[in-house]
């Protein structure tokens, strides 16, 4: 497996029609680490992410500004979108189990890519829901409905479904929603483990989570990137900006 | 309140338990393997209606196998691929006035378009192409209606997984909008079979005792026989209209619960 790529953003804006939502962001994503992206609901985390696959594509009127380099490569002039987007796993934060039973929604992936060999989507699946923790759970149950599951079996089931994909890059956007505490928990549990494979970006709302996790952080506020720093450091006060400290502490947001 | 909306319900079964109910007791007594079977004779007095019933049956197939792909592919550019700007809704709004023409006017439009400029002449292939241009409408809206009751976040999920739009399209946004479109080709059948006004200058023939050969031939048609029998014909036995007008109905409703039983195959299938 090819190493993670660092993905380097720099003065990236993201407008929808002429209403800009996010501007001046400037940071680095590093190889097989956590970064979390923390803020109040509209900031532009979403959006974000979603230039990070350039989703942006498919959304009418989305469009942004900057450099954003995967493999060093800039995102603008990546000439097969849909192999960027393969690398790339996404997590949704309502669960999206697709209309298909729990077997399909993995081997999804890997049939889009052409593979169609039951032997090879049968280690894929299991593989993959293993990962998610969720195999014990389903297995004796592959070709029941995806959308059967409980909520948090349903974001795991997601989490198996991006995995399929080999992803060098995991993008979670608020993954725990809709997912109780303990589910959580077991996520996180694995998002730890996946760290060693791939790189993952975590957008949430929650401030905890991103201590528990994050290697680094990103505070996002009303549309600009307030500062970039050690998730420790930041949450031990050693801060460039006041702001930080007080949506840390939970004095706003 | 309860009161009236139950009865203004009842109101409306009124109608249609009595058209019902006068067909079968008046029509039933003609309706017999014979009559379904045979050709009329007799300056149409006596006899069956058998090529009627055949030509009902081609028009609707051949319109449907014109107007379905027609209508279906271009339901999913205008829901899936096409962006919301001034083209798409003159587009749209163009579909609903097409909707809103009534069917005589199709008929000259068939005439002028099918039977003449592209020289198919009075046949069933004109016809059917006529009845085609006038149901596309219901196609389209259906389908559209149906792809876009398919979650935006079911394609997110899969484009972001690197599906291109086709695949998102056929693997999941298909296969949970086909309920949906059946119902519009069920609504399309109805209307087609019973249509006399766009068939009546462009391949339905007054009296034509056999089979049609190939799709350049004219035929006879249910509806426009319903309607010689009815009016057009002197010293007509009571019963026979009746028949006719049951075995039209009957037909459409056959046809329909095909489509239905399909229907139903289908969201049994159904994932959410």
């Amino acid at each position: 497996m090819v190493s993670p790529p660092p993905i380097t953003v720099r003065d990236l804006s993201i407008r929808y029609e002429n209403n800009t939502v996010l501007s001046g962001v400037n940071l680095e994503i590093r190889k097989n680490e956590i970064f979390g992206i923390i803020g109040p609901a509209g900031s532009g985390k979403t959006s974000f992410l979603r230039v990070l696959n350039r989703m942006d594509a498919f959304v009418d009127g989305m469009h942004y500004d900057g450099d954003v380099s995967y493999h060093g490569q800039n995102l603008k002039t990546w000439r097969n979108l849909f192999a960027l987007r393969r690398r790339v796993g996404v997590v949704f934060p309502l669960p999206v189990g697709l209309p298909m039973s729990i077997y399909e929604n993995v081997a999804f992936s890997p049939r889009i890519r052409g593979i169609n060999d039951k032997e090879t989507l049968d280690a894929t699946v299991e593989r993959c829901l293993r990962r998610a923790a969720l195999w014990d759970e389903v297995k004796d149950r592959l070709s029941a409905l995806g959308s059967l599951l409980s909520g948090g079996q349903q974001q795991r089931l997601t989490i198996a479904r991006a995995l399929s994909q080999d992803p060098e890059l995991l993008l979670l956007d608020e993954f725990s929603i809709a997912v109780d505490p303990v589910t959580t928990m077991r996520i996180e549990d694995v998002l730890k483990e996946l760290k060693n494979e791939m790189t993952i970006v975590l957008v949430t709302n929650l401030v905890q989570q991103a201590r528990r996790l994050a290697d680094r952080t990103a505070f996002f506020l009303t549309g600009e990137c307030v500062e970039v720093g050690q998730t420790e450091a930041l949450f031990n006060g050693d801060v460039q900006d006041l702001r930080t400290k007080e949506y840390l502490e939970g004095r706003f947001g | 309140m309860r009161w009236l909306f139950g009865s203004m319900t009842i109101l409306l079964i009124v109608p249609v338990v009595l058209v019902i109910g006068i067909l079968v007791s008046r029509g039933a007594p003609a309706v017999t393997m014979e009559f379904l079977l045979s050709e009329p004779i007799n300056g149409m007095t006596a006899g069956g209606i058998f090529p009627a019933l055949v030509g009902t049956i081609c028009l609707v197939i051949v319109a449907l196998i014109a107007s379905v792909p027609v209508g279906v592919a271009a339901a999913i550019y205008l829901s899936e691929y096409a962006k919301d700007n001034w083209l798409t809704r003159i587009i749209n709004l163009a579909i609903i006035n097409l909707a809103g023409v009534p069917s005589i006017v199709h008929a000259l439009f068939g005439v002028g378009a099918f039977v003449l400029f592209f020289g198919f002449g009075t046949s069933i292939l004109a016809a059917s192409l006529t009845l085609a241009v006038m149901t596309l409408p219901v196609v389209i809206v259906a389908t559209r209606e149906s792809l876009q009751a398919v979650p935006q976040a079911y394609r997110d999920a899969c484009l972001s997984m690197g599906a291109t739009r086709w695949q998102t399209i056929r693997r999941v946004v298909l296969p949970n909008a086909i309920s949906g479109i059946l119902t519009g080709v069920i609504l399309e059948v109805s209307r087609t079979a019973g249509e006399t006004a766009p068939i009546m200058f462009t391949g339905a023939a007054f009296f034509l005792p056999f089979l049609p050969q190939s799709v350049y031939d004219q035929t006879m048609a249910m509806s426009l026989h319903l309607f010689v029998v009815s009016t057009q014909v002197p010293d007509i036995p009571e019963a026979l209209p009746y028949g006719v007008a049951l075995v039209l109905i009957a037909l459409v409703l056959v046809m329909n619960s095909v489509s239905i039983a399909l229907r139903i195959f289908l969201r049994g299938r159904k994932k959410w």
